[in-house]
Order: structure tokens, then C-alpha cells, then sequence
């Protein structure tokens, strides 16, 4: 550890956004603006017969009205991750639909006026005829014989059927086990709502046919990419990706929207800049939305508590077309983690992804990883329910020993990937300690006699952060359609202040200042002396961005290597300065000093200063300190822990609440614990909210029920304890800081968790399993009717 | 139609379209866009400002309503550069991530402790429940806001 890594450094990022002076993208007003605003399919499944815009094109500031005939030169979105060794039947959206809509809220035309209000007045008076076809909305239906077809090259809606692990094996296992569990188990559709919806700005100068473009973007480079090189056909060099601040993402401001697309292509048709903004309304239709698996679970085991064996079938849903990385979700970040913390000696995980007249489902916060989780963590208690263990010794009995590390998991469910390092039984120990296990079970008998109801809950889980290496993901059979390195670069000026930029693109995460952390310890300088630059493709290195917990493990190696190729060329200069040989200095504490004697040192500054100069240098090496580092890692990072939560219900009503939270994670080595623990706030929060109160609901008719922050349960302030937080360190021996990762990590841990503090509580109840959200309704039902 | 309005300590008077939101004034006419957008049902609190000193939510009023009014914004709150202890506590505390609710949460605090200037934990998450944050949980904007009444106090 050094001066500033490990420690609570605080935000760089802060004081402009507690300021007001932080420009998000719709804080941003270019001259000769105009707006464009979308208008939206009534219908979730429907062939447009005929868009009448005449009324619309008359009205007072439009420039214009435009359909999806309009646009019929331009390519529709690429899938850039399908998944992998199996036949994906892709259907993308355009920019905006010609002929049929398949979900509720896709674009069918744009209108653009002088401003805001003038483009919705005349977005109002679109008249559409549709035809409307029959509509499902759940993937289970949507498979069966005779269910509305969506897509001609989609036969019964499949988009992929997809498998890992051994059918055959895991069906012997789970036939010759003392017991078997069957179950149902739901994970609901979410809609991610960052606070910040979408928005776009795109700006074209003819002379130069260039594109200068602002988005709403987690990844300003592979937007750029893939709007250039698959979209419009144009050279990647004439278009400049700009992400503003970006209030929040949770993975939904990753893919290369529709809207993007048609700004861009309207700025070139107008020749004037123009913002798209979405609405919170819009967001909640036409931004993707997260989970919403249906899976069958079979578990066996022995009578003593071993798991021999797990049978997943799962079918996730969609939505009406495909999004960026849509199929890898419950493919590659699903099936693969189904090992969880355990040696189940038996896997088996088949897939189907679907088609329906819903939302674009794809990455929201965990992707893939909270379901996995939420399978897992729940098999283990329905296995405890059903011995009548106790779910802690279940647990134990089953943990992968910290002497296995690395561990492949079985079945080869994980492609050959193997868990880093781990030691499952120490956060489990240290929670139990924080929460006196034995002395809540006292307690919640008591309780019980006395009507009240508590339960408690565990999640002991695992999950992937920074998902690598290239080619494990890409050639090697995962489908996904590129690398997944990450980039660094870091210049010592003159002055020998520091530059560091970075491909990730943050948005909350705090990497500005976490990445100044790491290249002010290894250059030795004051963290005041470096400046991090990020979410401009004109002036950082490509870049895969910032998801999938990734700038950590793989952005900030990437500024940890940068660094050391500036400290290889600095301990060049630095001899040739004291007139020493390169082997016989040593560069510490920001000095390069001749070994044994520290006082003949040259400190980096002097040093930078030198380079920058470029008077005297050594034979060979060019002047300036700038280097820049690409790291692919070996394998993604494997964090782990254990959460603990404890909810109390109300018989009368069925609310829950939840009356304790504790969560003891590794993460490996951490940067800031500060931020480590604001994303693990974060996350929590968004992993109990699954658990009891968000749902995205679709009605027979293909609307969406829960589309505003009215019918959209996201947690206020009032809804969630105090969280209780502490760690264990298993550094990773995947990247030289021995980080894993931590932005999904509350959320895939937290909801499981909760559930089974629920189930707990109910056990009077004879409840052993119900799918969320578990709101008090149905929570109410379930006590009415086993007579309490 | 004509308004007028004092803004952070500023006379302004604008020729505006009488449905202009006050938030539309605010971030459009005047440009003072640190009060944010969140939603369209005036949920989620990202555009709370003061006016004539008491918190508001900027989307629920008409720019005409706020006529003759002293406005607030987050743009307004630190003094001669020096952070309001709120801004402090939030920036000392992490209560904030992406920043988007911050203003909105920033204003309904120093309202919310204004009111009570000892608010207890339940007190503070019961005042903020109309402002609504995805990134941090509430944990850490519960701290803050805790944090800023002690330091206000201090002060006092």
C-alpha cells in the first residue's frame, strides 16, 4: 500500500457537481440548436399502414417531419455480442421502424422544431393507422405452439438456445441423489432508471463531413464504433464521441441506441446540431430494461447436506428486438457463474432467449450475475428447507476450501476460466461474528411466539468483475464481437504535472479519482498533481468503457502499467542525469537515486523537465515522459462474501421490513474504501429493491403498467436501513494492484439475500418459496391463505 | 407573458410562453443549469430549489407563478466561493456519485435542516424521501446531511 492507495481519498469529481457547474449532456446548447422529439408506437405489436405528418409538418418552428422511410439507406444496430457457438437469430432495431413495431414506444418518426415544446406540440398531431397484431409478453408463452410470431427468421420467437455444463451427468447425479428439489424461480424485469435519462447532440460540419457527437454514453469509443463502422459506413476518424457527465448508467447507457443514430443522420439531412433528449416516460419504454428470466431449478443432494447436482433451464426474455450485447446476458454472465462459492460436482444450465412485445432487455448492474446468484443462493436454502439443516452449515458444507484455489469449477461450465483466489469461510465468519447468528434464532423463536415475524437471510455468493480476457470472450467462443482490454496513457509535462488518460468512461464511479490515486502513489508525486481525462474519443486511447466492474481491475492496471513504462524511461534519464548507469539506480518516493547513495537523486519533476526539454538525453530515447499501456488480463477477478439480512413482517399488512443489513465483501485489494463502499451502498440498494418492491410490468395488451416513477418502485430514502459494512482481503493474482472489482457487487449479492430473510420469516407459514417482488400484497395473500 | 424574479441574489425580468416550467425558465431562459431534470411526474426531487425559501421541485411550478419571487439555486448556495456546509459534508462524506440529484437533494437538505436543524436519522430520511438517488443507497447522503447539522452548529 502506498500514501494514497487504500486510503478515503476524496472526490476530485465532487465539488463541481455539488456546485451545479457539472454540464450533463441536456445542460449543453450549441448555436442554431434544434430538438428533435420521437413519436412513438401506440401498439406493441403492429404493421404501420400509414404515417400522416401533414398536420405536424405545418405547425408553428418545425424544420421537419421524418419516418423510417426516410432512413431506409441507413443499417440497423449491430448485435455486437451473440451468444456464443450456436445460431443467433438477431433482429435490431432501425433508427426508426418502416413497416411494423414490435414493443410499445419504438420510434416511428421525429420531429424537429426550433425548440422543445414546439417539436412535442407537433409530435402530438402524427396521426398513425396501425394494424394491430396479437401480442405476448411473456417468454414462456411466447415458445408455445401457436404463440403471435414476432420475427419471420425467429421460428417460435427463439432467438438462441444456448447450454453449458453436462446434461447427461447431472441428470444421473441428480436420479441417484437421497433428495431433490424442484422449483420456479422468477427473476423479474427491472427498469434500470438512472436518474439521468438518455439524451444525444450530434453536430455535422459538411467542409469536413465530420461528426462531432455528445451522448449519454458508458462507452464513448465502441458508441463511436459502432455507429460509424456498422451503422453509417463511414471512416471512425470522422466522428468525435463526447460523453458529458453522465448521470448514472447501470449498464443501460452502454448500447448504441436507435436515437443515437438519428440524430446523428439528422444532422447531416438539417445541417444544423440537434439535441434528442428523452423523457423519464420514454426512458422507462425505449431505454432497455434488466433480468426477467423464468427458470426451473432442480437441485439434488445427500442427506448430510452435499450438493451433487444442479439443472437449470432457464428462458429469458428479449424483448420485441434485439440490444448491443442482448444474448451474452443470460448466456456467457449467467450459466457460467452457476457454480457460485460451491463444488457442485454436477452442472448443467440450458437457455433459451426469446422474442416478445416488451422492452430490449440487456445489461442492467450484475447482468447476468445477480440471476445466477439469485439460482444459486436459492437452491442452497431450498436445499436446507428440505433437510431441515441449518442454512449456514448447508453453506459450509459446500464452499469451495480456500486450499483449491485456483478452482475450475465442474462440467466446464466456466470455459476454462478458473476462480483467482478465495477464502469463502472468512467473510462468512466475520459476519456471523457482526451479527451473533445464534442469539438472532433465540430471538426470532421468541418472536414468533409472540406474533411477530423475523426471518434472516444469507447470500454467500461469488461473481465475475472485469470480464477478460479478450480472447477467452471473443475468438474463444463467447461470442462477444471484440476485445475487452482497456487503455491508459500518462504524460509527465514540463512542470511535472501528470495527465493520465483512460478508454473507461465513468459515471459515478469515482475513477477520476481513483486512477489519480494509483498513478500519483507509483510516480510518487502529490495526488493534487494528477489530472485524469476521460469520455472524449478525441484525446484518450480506445477504450471498451466502463461496465461489468471493469475500471478497476482492468483501467486502473492499465494506468498502473503506463506508469511503469514512465518509471523505466525516468530511471534512463535520471542516470543519465547523475551520470550513473541505468543498473545502478533505484526509482523511489517520486526520486531516481543512485543505489546506496539516496542523496544523489533526481526527483521526477526535474526529471520530466529534462525529458520535456529533450537537451541532454540518453543515447536512444526520445524526449517527453508519455506512455501509454493496453492490459488484457489473464481472467476475470472472482470478489465473494457474505450478506446477511434480516427482515421483519408485519402479519396484518405483509409489509416487510428490513430491520438489519450487513454485508462483509471481498474485493481483494481496494483503492479508496470510500468509494468501495458507496458501491456497495449503491448496489445494495438496488439488489433489496428487486427483492421487494421494482417490477416491470407489461399488460396482455404489450403496455407498460409500471411506466413512470409513480408505478416504478425504486427505494426513497425511507425504505432502507442503515447497512452495515465490512471486509475480508483476498488480493487478486490476476493484475500487479490485486483488485477485483466492485461496482456490481452489492446488487448481485444483495437480493437473494433478502428473499431468503422473507422465506425465513414465513417458515410458520409453510412458506419455502415465492417470486418476487415480494410486496406486501402478495406477501399479505400468502398469510391469509395458509390461515397464519 | 412578462416576469419578473430575483435569482441567487440577481433581478431578472423575461418575456416568457406562460406554460414555460419554472425548471424551463430556470435551465433554458437563464441558463442556470445545475438544477437537473430526473423525471416527468415530479417524483424524484432533481429539480428542488428555494423559493422565497422553502424547497421546491422547479417541475411543479409555472415559471408565472414564481412572478416576483426570491429564487435559490444550487448555483447560489455557496457563498463568495466558499461551499455551503451542506455542499461540504456531501463532498466530505461521498454523498454523491454520478451528481445528478445532488443539487435537488443539496437544497432539500438546507431546507429539511433549517426546519430542524437536529434531525435525527429517521427525521432525515423521512425529509429527503421526496428526492430520489440510484447511486448511493441513502447511506451516505443520511451521513452527510448528519454531518452538516453538526458543522452547522458549530458554526452557529
Amino acid at each position: 500500500m502506498g500514501k494514497y492507495i487504500g486510503e478515503s481519498v476524496l472526490r476530485k469529481e465532487d465539488p463541481r457537481m455539488v456546485t451545479g457547474e457539472a454540464k450533463y449532456l441536456d445542460d449543453i446548447k450549441i448555436p442554431g440548436m434544434l430538438y428533435a422529439v420521437v413519436k412513438r408506437s401506440d401498439y406493441a405489436h403492429a404493421k404501420i399502414k400509414n404515417i400522416d405528418t401533414s398536420e405536424a409538418t405545418k405547425m408553428p418552428g418545425v424544420l421537419g417531419v421524418w419516418t423510417g422511410k426516410d432512413f431506409e439507406d441507413v443499417n440497423p444496430m449491430p448485435c455486437a455480442w451473440q451468444a456464443g457457438g450456436i445460431t443467433n437469430n438477431a433482429n435490431t432495431p432501425r433508427v426508426l421502424e418502416i413497416d411494423k413495431v414490435t414493443f410499445t414506444g419504438q420510434g416511428i418518426a421525429v420531429v424537429v422544431a426550433e425548440d422543445r415544446n414546439l417539436a412535442e406540440d407537433a409530435c402530438s398531431k402524427i396521426n398513425v393507422e396501425y394494424e394491430e397484431l396479437p401480442v405476448v409478453v411473456s417468454a414462456e408463452d411466447a415458445i408455445k405452439p401457436g404463440a403471435p410470431q414476432l420475427h419471420e427468421n425467429a421460428p417460435n420467437n427463439i432467438c438462441m438456445e444456448w447450454e453449458c455444463g453436462n446434461e447427461d451427468g447431472t441428470d444421473k447425479a441428480l436420479s441417484n441423489s437421497d433428495v431433490v428439489v424442484k422449483e420456479q424461480l422468477v427473476n423479474q424485469r427491472l427498469i434500470p432508471n438512472s436518474m439521468e435519462p438518455r439524451g444525444a447532440i450530434a453536430e455535422y460540419k459538411s467542409a469536413t463531413e465530420e461528426f462531432t457527437v455528445w451522448l449519454t454514453s458508458q462507452a464513448p469509443h465502441v458508441h463511436r464504433l459502432l455507429a460509424t463502422a456498422f451503422v453509417f459506413g463511414i471512416p471512425e476518424t470522422k466522428m468525435r464521441v463526447i460523453a458529458p457527465h453522465v448521470g448514472g448508467g447501470f449498464g443501460c447507457k452502454i448500447f448504441l441506441y436507435p436515437e443515437y443514430c438519428l440524430v446523428i443522420a439528422l444532422a447531416k439531412k438539417i445541417g444544423r446540431p440537434i439535441k434528442w433528449m428523452e423523457t423519464r416516460s420514454e426512458n422507462f419504454q425505449a431505454t432497455t430494461h434488466g433480468r426477467d428470466h423464468s427458470t426451473q431449478i432442480q437441485v439434488g443432494a445427500s442427506n448430510d447436506g452435499t450438493i451433487t447436482s444442479l439443472k437449470v433451464n432457464t428462458v429469458a426474455n428479449l424483448g420485441g428486438t434485439l440490444s448491443t450485447i442482448a444474448p451474452g446476458i443470460p448466456t456467457t454472465l449467467y450459466g457460467r457463474l452457476l457454480s457460485g462459492t460451491y463444488k457442485f460436482p454436477n452442472i448443467y444450465c440450458g437457455v433459451k432467449g426469446v422474442y416478445t412485445n416488451t422492452g430490449m432487455v440487456d445489461a442492467y448492474r450484475g447482468a447476468g450475475r445477480p440471476e445466477a446468484t439469485y439460482v444459486v443462493e436459492r437452491a442452497l436454502d431450498l436445499v436446507a428447507n428440505k433437510l431441515g439443516m441449518d442454512v449456514v452449515d448447508v453453506r459450509k458444507k459446500n464452499f469451495i476450501q480456500k486450499d483449491q484455489f485456483p478452482y475450475t469449477p465442474a462440467d466446464g461450465i466456466t470455459k476454462g476460466l478458473e476462480y483467482d483466489s478465495g477464502d469463502y469461510e472468512k467473510p462468512l465468519n466475520k459476519a456471523l461474528e457482526m451479527f451473533n447468528y445464534t442469539q438472532f434464532r433465540e430471538e426470532q423463536k421468541k418472536s414468533r411466539s409472540e406474533g411477530k415475524y423475523l426471518g434472516v437471510g444469507f447470500s454467500t455468493y461469488i461473481e465475475a468483475c472485469g470480464v477478460a480476457p479478450s480472447a477467452w470472450v471473443g475468438v474463444g467462443g463467447e461470442g462477444w464481437g471484440a476485445g475487452l482490454w482497456e487503455s491508459a496513457n500518462i504524460r509527465v509535462h514540463l512542470t511535472g504535472k501528470v495527465v493520465v488518460t483512460t478508454g473507461s468512461s465513468p459515471h459515478g464511479q469515482g475513477t477520476e479519482t481513483t486512477m489519480a490515486q494509483i498513478a500519483a502513489d507509483e510516480l510518487g508525486l502529490p495526488f493534487d498533481d494528477v489530472d485524469v481525462q476521460y469520455n472524449d474519443t478525441l484525446g484518450t486511447p480506445f477504450g471498451y468503457g466502463t461496465y461489468g466492474s471493469r475500471s478497476a481491475a482492468v483501467g486502473g492496471t492499465a494506468v498502473f502499467n503506463a506508469v511503469q513504462k514512465v518509471k523505466q524511461k525516468a530511471l534512463r534519464i535520471g542516470a543519465h542525469m547523475l551520470e550513473a548507469s541505468a543498473d545502478d539506480v533505484v526509482y523511489e518516493d517520486g526520486k531516481v537515486s543512485v543505489k546506496g547513495s539516496p542523496d544523489q537523486a533526481k526527483t521526477i519533476q526535474e526529471i520530466a523537465g529534462a525529458a520535456a526539454l529533450g537537451y541532454s538525453l540518453p543515447e536512444g530515447d526520445e524526449p517527453f515522459l508519455d506512455e501509454t499501456a493496453y492490459f488484457d488480463p489473464p481472467n476475470t477477478t472472482w470478489p465473494f462474501g457474505t450478506h446477511i439480512c434480516v427482515v421483519e413482517i408485519e402479519e396484518e399488512t405483509g409489509s416487510v421490513k428490513v430491520k438489519k443489513y450487513l454485508a462483509v465483501d471481498d474485493v481483494g485489494n481496494v483503492v479508496n474504501p470510500m468509494v468501495v463502499d458507496g458501491q456497495i451502498h449503491g448496489g445494495i440498494a438496488q439488489g433489496v429493491a428487486q427483492a421487494l418492491w421494482e417490477s416491470g410490468e407489461y399488460n396482455e395488451s404489450g403496455e407498460l403498467m409500471s411506466g413512470s416513477l409513480i408505478d416504478y418502485a425504486i427505494p426513497r430514502t425511507d425504505c432502507l436501513p442503515n447497512l452495515e459494512l465490512d471486509r475480508t482481503v483476498t488480493p487478486s493474482p490476476t493484475n500487479p494492484l490485486g483488485v477485483k472489482g466492485v461496482g456490481e457487487t452489492g446488487t448481485i449479492a444483495s437480493t437473494p439475500a433478502v428473499v431468503n430473510a422473507v422465506i425465513d420469516a414465513l417458515a410458520p407459514f409453510g412458506v419455502t418459496n415465492l417470486n418476487m417482488p415480494l410486496t406486501s400484497q402478495k406477501i399479505w395473500n400468502v398469510i391469509q391463505k395458509k390461515g397464519g | 407573458m412578462k416576469i419578473s424574479m430575483k435569482v441567487n441574489g440577481v433581478d431578472y425580468e423575461n418575456d416568457i410562453e406562460p406554460r414555460t416550467l419554472l425548471v424551463q425558465y430556470l435551465r433554458e431562459t437563464l441558463d442556470l443549469t445545475g438544477t437537473n431534470i430526473g423525471c416527468d411526474t415530479s417524483q424524484c426531487g432533481a429539480c428542488t430549489i428555494h423559493v422565497n425559501g422553502e424547497a421546491v421541485k422547479s417541475c411543479t411550478m409555472l415559471a408565472v407563478q414564481a412572478d416576483g419571487a426570491t429564487i435559490t439555486t444550487i448555483e447560489g448556495l455557496a457563498n463568495d466561493g466558499e461551499l455551503h456546509p451542506v455542499q461540504k459534508a456531501f463532498c466530505e462524506n461521498h454523498g454523491l456519485q454520478c451528481g445528478y440529484c445532488t443539487p435537488g437533494m443539496i437544497m432539500a437538505s438546507v431546507d429539511m435542516l433549517k426546519n430542524n436543524p437536529n434531525p435525527t436519522e429517521e427525521e432525515i430520511r423521512h425529509g429527503l424521501e421526496g428526492n430520489f438517488c440510484r447511486c448511493t443507497g441513502y447511506h451516505n447522503i443520511v451521513k452527510s446531511v448528519k454531518a452538516a447539522a453538526v458543522s452547522m452548529k458549530g458554526g452557529a
